[in-house]
């Protein structure tokens, strides 16, 4: 094999299962995540993806498997072994995690440049003048006036609460961003910028992450790979493009074929 | 371009079989390649001919990975030399491929809303870690190649959604060989070009071929096949399996 | 204000009810919660808040802390924003009088416990005396976070970005850190604390104060402490740092320029005047002012 086979994954999930009691919501999950990956978990509502990324993300705690990072200092370590204190930290710096409904992933009541700087906040920054050039800085980045800043962000739209929920997740330079369905609900036109900006964030910042979503364009836009999720289970996984223009497995069948041209 | 021993061949499919089982049409299978062999080497213009449905754009899009092999083996050379068998290979390598190894002209431009045309042609060099260019200077290439085929600067800062089909043509040529890679796929990459343009195809891939590069593809138009292609492998029906 | 003839006053204890109102078991309850808060200075401790003679927001906590640690010998100061005067100050005196006996007080240094509500005495406080403040919301993030289950995480982990977050808002609004009183302060390096609503202006005699100081929230059920000679530090930024507030004018009654100051209005033209909130501290100023001046006619009436 190639050299490239000697780098070390930045994210290793094996055998992850979740379940309620007699539901098995999620069933024996296992890839790895290289940096620099954008991985599209596609399914249907009912399919287990949000569970499968939340599993990973430390934000619900899986019946069995594992889960494994790679700190700053290389070595992968199984998230669920930490402290409660080290995954809090990791999730603040390290990891992103972009919510479906901006509103769950934003302090509502607090201006837009207070909700951007918080995560520096955190980590100790003390000096305001600094924070809030920061902030302003990365505003521009997800394209918000800077004149907004001290706005709150129920004043936003809805594509505007997105962008700055993803500001406030990428101000720590994060290695890994979780996104669940980041652009539904959106309209159109307001779903294309949103997917540029995200395209364009995460090859600028070599970002790797992990995208659910029901869309297989979005998939196919912003993925290299895609997993396809049915009933709990990994059905097919690979190169988004080969996924989608050759699907082996009768349901990736079935979704591809059921999505409109317009 | 790294320097590469002739003797090794860029691509080399062996015994790759092709089947789709359509699920949805109730298990359907449709055999599309049996036993295909094919050895490209450096320099060479391979031409796929045969009548349409007879898989020659399904073995372009075997070399690229884009579909799976249900047989065989498909060997690409790395930059690094190594033949590296994409049936077996895990989906990071093959990204490593295509991003350093091989290119791949589909007949139709997949189409990103939002961004302009010179960013789309310009992407291919700012891929990937440690690239050598700035944006600006990518940006600048991509501007040189836009005007060799001859798409006019009012369009460079526009999204290619609402181009002409030609012109959309033109831009995904430029996007694939902005970026040297030694093996190319071309799928009838002159097929919406007027005249003046295919002629500016041909020069490319004869420039192509000069440095090394291999390429294998599907040309339907006589006068451009006539003038690019140093082999041809004629496509045959696959007799149905009895 | 005058010294009012209840200095050194002591009124009979009812002999039907328990010392200090609480019974025994209650109040060791209590004394457990001190104990564990004075050992983690600015640790909100849980405590059973028991039904007190009055209702929340009248500071039955302040009342539940002073009545678990007061003793037949001690002296007791009741103040409110300040004075010994008002309605609260007056009524809660009088609680104590009534279940314990002991002697009361307006001297703030011959005091051992002062209960204060809203704002710390202006005269330095010595070892061996106690100051119980009166909390109504004893959670400095509470408004930014209105979950306990978030906001102990928060504490035990110390991730205190959110109180930061506060300051931050402020700035962005008003240019300033528009917080003025129960402004957040770090205890002994560890812990964030709600001072209580006292004026920011105090802040700063928290830090290494010689006397013990309790918080009691009964509402909430929440006793927090901060031992004697405790570091406290009130939050800031680096290049907006924390600031007492100042006046432009002096005590109309006393000359003071250093006091935290009420503004009174005098009628309905908008008369106006500014006056020390600590009557105890005032009343000594004037007396002092009164005396020197009378031992200087004295002195001249003797040329």
């Amino acid at each position: 094999m190639t050299h490239i086979d000697t780098l070390a994954p930045l994210l290793r999930v094996q055998n992850l299962g979740c379940a309620y009691g007699a539901r098995t919501v999620v069933r024996d999950i296992s890839f790895e995540l290289w940096p620099g990956e954008v991985l599209a978990v596609v399914g249907e509502s009912g399919s287990g993806k949000s569970t499968l990324l939340n599993a990973v993300a430390a934000r619900h705690t899986p019946s069995t498997g594992e889960v494994a990072f790679a700190l700053k200092d290389g070595d992968l370590q199984d998230i669920y072994a930490m402290t409660e204190a080290q995954r809090r930290m990791l999730a603040r710096t390290d990891w992103g995690f972009v919510h479906q409904n901006a509103a769950d992933g934003l302090r509502m009541n607090v201006s837009a440049g207070a909700n951007v700087a918080e995560r520096l906040m955190a980590l100790g920054q003390r000096h305001y003048g600094n924070l809030r050039t920061q902030a302003t800085d990365w505003l521009e980045r997800v394209e918000i006036s800077p004149s907004r800043i001290d706005d709150r962000p129920d004043t936003f739209s809805g594509g505007m609460r997105q962008r700055l929920q993803i500001a406030r997740n990428l101000i720590t330079q994060p290695r890994l961003v979780f996104m669940d369905e980041p652009t539904s609900g959106l309209d159109v036109s307001v779903q294309a910028r949103l997917l540029d900006m995200l395209r364009m964030l995460t090859r600028q910042m070599g970002l790797a992450a992990i995208i659910v979503t029901h869309d297989l364009a979005v998939a196919r836009l912003l993925a290299q790979r895609m997993l396809v999720m049915q009933g709990g289970m990994a059905v097919e996984t690979g190169l988004t493009d080969q996924v989608l223009d050759d699907p082996q497995h009768p349901y990736t069948q079935l979704l591809v074929s059921s999505v409109l041209q317009p | 371009m790294t320097s590469f021993a002739l003797s090794k061949p860029l691509l080399h499919m062996q015994a790759v079989s092709k089947q789709f089982v359509l699920h949805l049409q109730s298990s359907t299978s449709l055999s599309v390649l049996r036993n295909f062999d094919l050895q490209l080497m450096p320099g060479e213009c391979v031409r796929l001919s045969g009548p349409s449905g007879m898989g020659k754009s399904t073995v372009l899009k075997l070399a690229f990975g884009n579909y799976r092999a249900t047989a065989g083996h498909i060997l690409v050379r790395s930059t690094e030399g190594e033949m590296v068998d994409i049936t077996q290979a895990n989906a990071r390598t093959v990204l490593h491929l295509r991003s350093q190894a091989m290119g791949y002209v589909s007949q139709f431009l997949r189409v990103i809303p939002r961004v302009a045309a010179i960013d789309i042609v310009a992407e291919p060099l700012l891929e990937g870690g440690g690239t050598p260019f700035t944006p600006a200077q990518a940006r600048e290439l991509a501007a040189q190649w836009l005007q060799r085929l001859r798409i006019a600067p009012s369009l460079w800062q526009l999204p290619p959604a609402t181009f002409s089909g030609g012109e959309q043509q033109r831009i995904n040529i430029a996007r694939s060989f902005i970026k040297p890679r030694p093996l190319l796929l071309l799928d009838e990459p002159t097929a919406s070009l007027d005249p003046e343009n295919t002629h500016t195809v041909i020069e490319l891939i004869a420039e192509a071929r000069a440095q090394g590069v291999g390429i294998l593809g599907i040309f339907h138009d006589p006068v451009v096949a006539q003038a690019v292609a140093s082999r041809t492998v004629a496509m045959q029906a696959i007799t149905p399996a009895l | 204000m005058q010294p009012t003839e209840l200095s050194g006053a002591t009124a009979a204890r009812d002999p039907h009810i328990n010392f200090a109102y609480l019974d025994e078991r209650t109040k060791r309850m209590i004394r457990r919660a001190i104990l564990k808060a004075v050992a983690i200075p600015g640790y909100q401790v849980p405590f059973g808040s028991r039904e007190m003679p009055l209702p929340y927001g009248w500071g039955t906590g302040g009342i539940q802390v002073t009545a678990s640690i007061i003793g037949p010998d001690d002296v007791l100061k009741v103040i409110d924003q300040g004075s010994d005067d008002t309605v609260n100050a007056v009524n809660i005196r009088r609680f104590f009088q009534r279940t314990t006996g002991v002697e009361v007080t307006t001297d703030t240094l011959s005091a051992s416990i002062i209960q204060t509500r809203h704002r710390i005495p202006e005269t330095p406080l010595r070892e061996g005396q106690v100051l119980v403040y009166q909390v109504p919301v004893p959670e400095p993030m509470q408004h930014l976070e209105p979950r306990e289950v978030e906001t102990r995480k928060l504490h035990a982990l110390q991730e205190y970005g959110l109180m930061h977050v506060n300051l931050f808002e402020d700035l962005a609004r008003y240019g300033h850190i528009a917080t003025t009183y129960d402004y957040p302060v770090l205890v002994n390096g560890r812990y964030i604390m709600s001072p209580s609503p006292i004026p920011k202006f105090d802040n700063p005699k928290m830090h290494l104060n010689p006397a013990l100081q309790l918080f009691g929230a009964g509402r909430e059920k929440r006793i927090y402490a901060v031992p004697p000679y405790t570091p406290v530090e009130s939050l800031g930024f680096e290049d907006h740092p924390f600031e007492v507030q100042r006046w432009d004018h002096a005590c109309e009654l006393c000359g003071s320029n250093e006091s935290y100051l009420d503004e009174v209005l005098m009628d309905d033209q908008g008369g106006r005047m500014f006056v020390c909130s600590d009557s105890d501290y005032c009343g000594k100023r004037q007396a002092a002012s009164l005396a020197a001046a009378s031992v200087a006619t004295v002195g001249l009436g003797a040329a």
